[in-house]
């Protein structure tokens, strides 16, 4: 088959820490690879070795039929590059960063300044390329960071973790540009630590945990596995968490989790419809006469999912403190 | 190549490497870039335009009565030291351009395009040199408006500022090695200012050194600063040429020697 990155048994350490312990992943050309996992995990090692930025311990990888360390060169014509944190020059203007990248890739100075014009067009940066790159916010920093990546018109684009720290509304504009990208041909590789993400752009998806991939598959195929989405209820007193627990299980067909009064199950039986889950919890609810306080249907959380994938939470996550600019 | 060792089809065929006159363009490229960021940071032109002329002045009508007499005396011994003291510190921006972007991430992306591995490092370092070349034509500019009169000719003047910017070249690998081992741009200033001030104090740059006591001579007539003040002294106005600027390039050899090797270990094992 086509594989635009073939990654085998890639394995690298830092000192006693093992980031990557025998890492196997495919890309198809012109689609999405999600990688996902918790934090620690190994994404962003991952996507450093695949962006000639750190050499593997052992293992190997192509990209379009390159080896990543033997043909770095050849490997940097073929990629784009957005970091898990923003890399702007930031003493220069967004049009000065822009331009920069492609003079260096050896494009002439009015066809630099095209490519600028437009790459912040499509960031909508265009009312902020004058100014210094310090002076942006956060998100802008990202979006800047993005278009950086593009200037080269790269096959290969790896975008890790590209949308943790932007508001909901960037995070739908930054899907919206992926798809368009793959449209255009251009393979993926994307990490992120949220399920649903990857649900919604990933063509294909490698869980990552400790340095390892512990599952892999389309997102139907995983959801099947893991339960995309789960039912939560909350009742009113304590005493109705037993008669909440038998009604959640006999919908979803799965033993419910219960936390504190908070019972949850995820749906992973493909003959459930979520969509008439909620109205039937609702009813037979009612019948049992239990009051309650929370019910909803929402997307799993990673956490659900290496719950299920491995019997155990995420490790522990690390704060959030370290996203730029913007507060979580 | 058409070997079918090969796994998947590959991409059209690319250039496996850069070529060097590629490599001179990407460096001249962010070269540029380097002076493009003082346009927006004015602070910075001012560091290394006013702080030096700051410097001349002072050091000419403070202690220029004291310690020759007249103050236009005093101009024409110090300026050529104040020329070498400003160059060293001026060297020190390389490393924290570096340190930047190292730390901001920047180095990661110039490093993910197909670009000379040596560009970055060499674009900082012909910018440094710009940098250089400004700073002495200002101070040279700034010491002819109070007095400093060139005692020999064009051809030597020349050969004076040559002389600094080789020693600049050399000197540089210090800073690139601060550089990559600060954890932030703040230490590598940090670092200039507690090294280079004693390293320049601590020479004939401001006094003749027969005031100083017999241990501190020792120290100060080997110190590269005193020899290549005297180098450019020798030059500008007159007096023995030959020794220091022998003593200067091997100094400027042995720096690089020491320095070049070990920054570019320390810079591998960074990134
Ligand atoms: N340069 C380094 N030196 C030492 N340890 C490192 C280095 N880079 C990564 N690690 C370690 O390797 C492991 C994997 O890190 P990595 O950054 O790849 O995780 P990640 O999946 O990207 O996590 P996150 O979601 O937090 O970005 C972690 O335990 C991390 O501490
Ligand atoms: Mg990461």
């Amino acid at each position: 088959m086509n594989h635009a990155i073939q990654v085998e048994g890639l394995v690298k350490r830092f000192g006693e820490t093992t980031a990557l312990n025998g890492v196997d992943l495919a890309a198809r050309a012109g689609t999405v690879l999600g990688l996902l996992g918790p934090n620690g995990a190994g994404k962003t090692t991952a996507v450093r070795v695949l962006a000639t930025l750190l050499q593997p311990d052992a293992g190997y990888a192509t990209v379009g039929g390159y080896d990543v360390v033997r043909n770095a060169h050849q490997v940097r014509q073929l990629i784009g590059l957005t970091g898990q944190y923003a890399a702007v020059d930031e003493a220069l203007t967004g049009t000065e960063n822009l331009q920069l990248i492609a003079r260096l890739l050896g494009v002439s100075r009015r066809e630099a300044k095209q490519r600028a014009r437009e790459l912040l067009a499509r960031f909508q940066l265009e009312e902020a390329a004058a100014r210094a790159a310090k002076t942006y916010s956060g998100g802008m920093r990202r979006r800047l960071d993005l278009a950086a990546s593009l200037v080269g018109r790269p096959q290969m684009l790896y975008l890790d973790e590209p949308t943790t720290g932007l508001d909901p509304r960037s995070r739908l504009e930054m899907w919206r540009l992926v798809r368009s990208l793959v449209a255009d041909g251009v393979t993926v590789l994307l990490t992120t630590q949220y399920l649903e993400e990857a649900d919604e752009l990933a063509d294909e998806i490698a869980v990552i945990d400790e340095g390892r991939v512990i599952a892999t598959g389309t997102p139907d195929e995983l959801k099947a596995k893991i339960g995309a989405r789960c039912l939560a209820v909350r009742p009113a007193d304590a005493v109705d968490v037993p008669p909440v627990v038998s009604v959640v299980g006999e919908l979803v067909g799965v033993v419910p989790d219960v936390e504190g009064q908070l019972v949850t199950a995820p749906i992973t039986d493909p003959a459930v419809l979520p969509a008439a889950v909620l109205p039937a919890a609702v009813r037979r609810l009612d019948d049992a006469g239990v009051v309650i306080t929370e019910l909803a249907l929402r997307n799993s959380s990673l956490n659900e999912v290496f719950l299920a994938l491995t019997g155990r939470p995420a490790e522990e996550t690390r704060q959030t403190e370290d996203i730029e600019g913007v507060p979580a | 190549m058409t070997t079918a060792t090969a796994t998947a089809p590959r991409a059209p065929e690319l250039a496996p490497r850069v070529s060097p006159s590629e490599g001179l363009w990407q460096t001249m490229t962010l070269a540029w870039r380097t002076l493009v960021q003082i346009r927006h940071n004015p602070w910075e032109l001012g560091d290394f335009s006013f702080q030096p002329i700051m410097f001349v002045l002072m050091f000419t009508y403070v202690f220029g009565g004291a310690i020759s007499g007249s103050t236009g005396e005093y101009l024409t011994f110090a300026l050529p030291g104040i020329i070498v003291m400003n160059m060293l510190f001026v060297t020190m921006y390389v490393g924290m351009g570096l340190n930047t972007d190292l730390t901001k991430g920047v180095f990661d992306r110039l490093r993910s395009l197909p670009l000379a591995r040596w560009a970055p490092l060499a674009g900082r370092i012909t910018a440094d040199l710009v940098k250089q070349a400004w700073s002495i034509v200002l101070l040279l500019g700034v010491g002819a408006i109070l007095g400093f009169r060139i005692g020999t000719s064009a051809v030597d003047l020349l050969a004076a500022a040559v002389l600094i910017l080789v020693f600049a070249l050399a000197f540089s690998w210090v800073s690139v090695l601060v550089g990559v081992l600060a954890a932030d741009p703040e230490k590598v200033q940090i670092f200039g200012f507690t090294a280079l001030f004693p390293l320049t104090f601590v020479s004939n740059v401001f006094v003749p050194v027969d005031t100083m006591p017999g241990w501190l001579q020792a120290f100060v007539n080997v110190n590269p600063v005193t020899l290549l003040a005297d180098a450019a002294r020798g030059l500008m106005v007159g007096g023995p040429v030959a020794g220091p600027v022998l003593g200067s390039l091997l100094w400027a050899a042995v720096i690089l020697a020491v320095f070049a090797p070990i920054s570019v270990w320390a810079f591998k094992r960074r990134v």
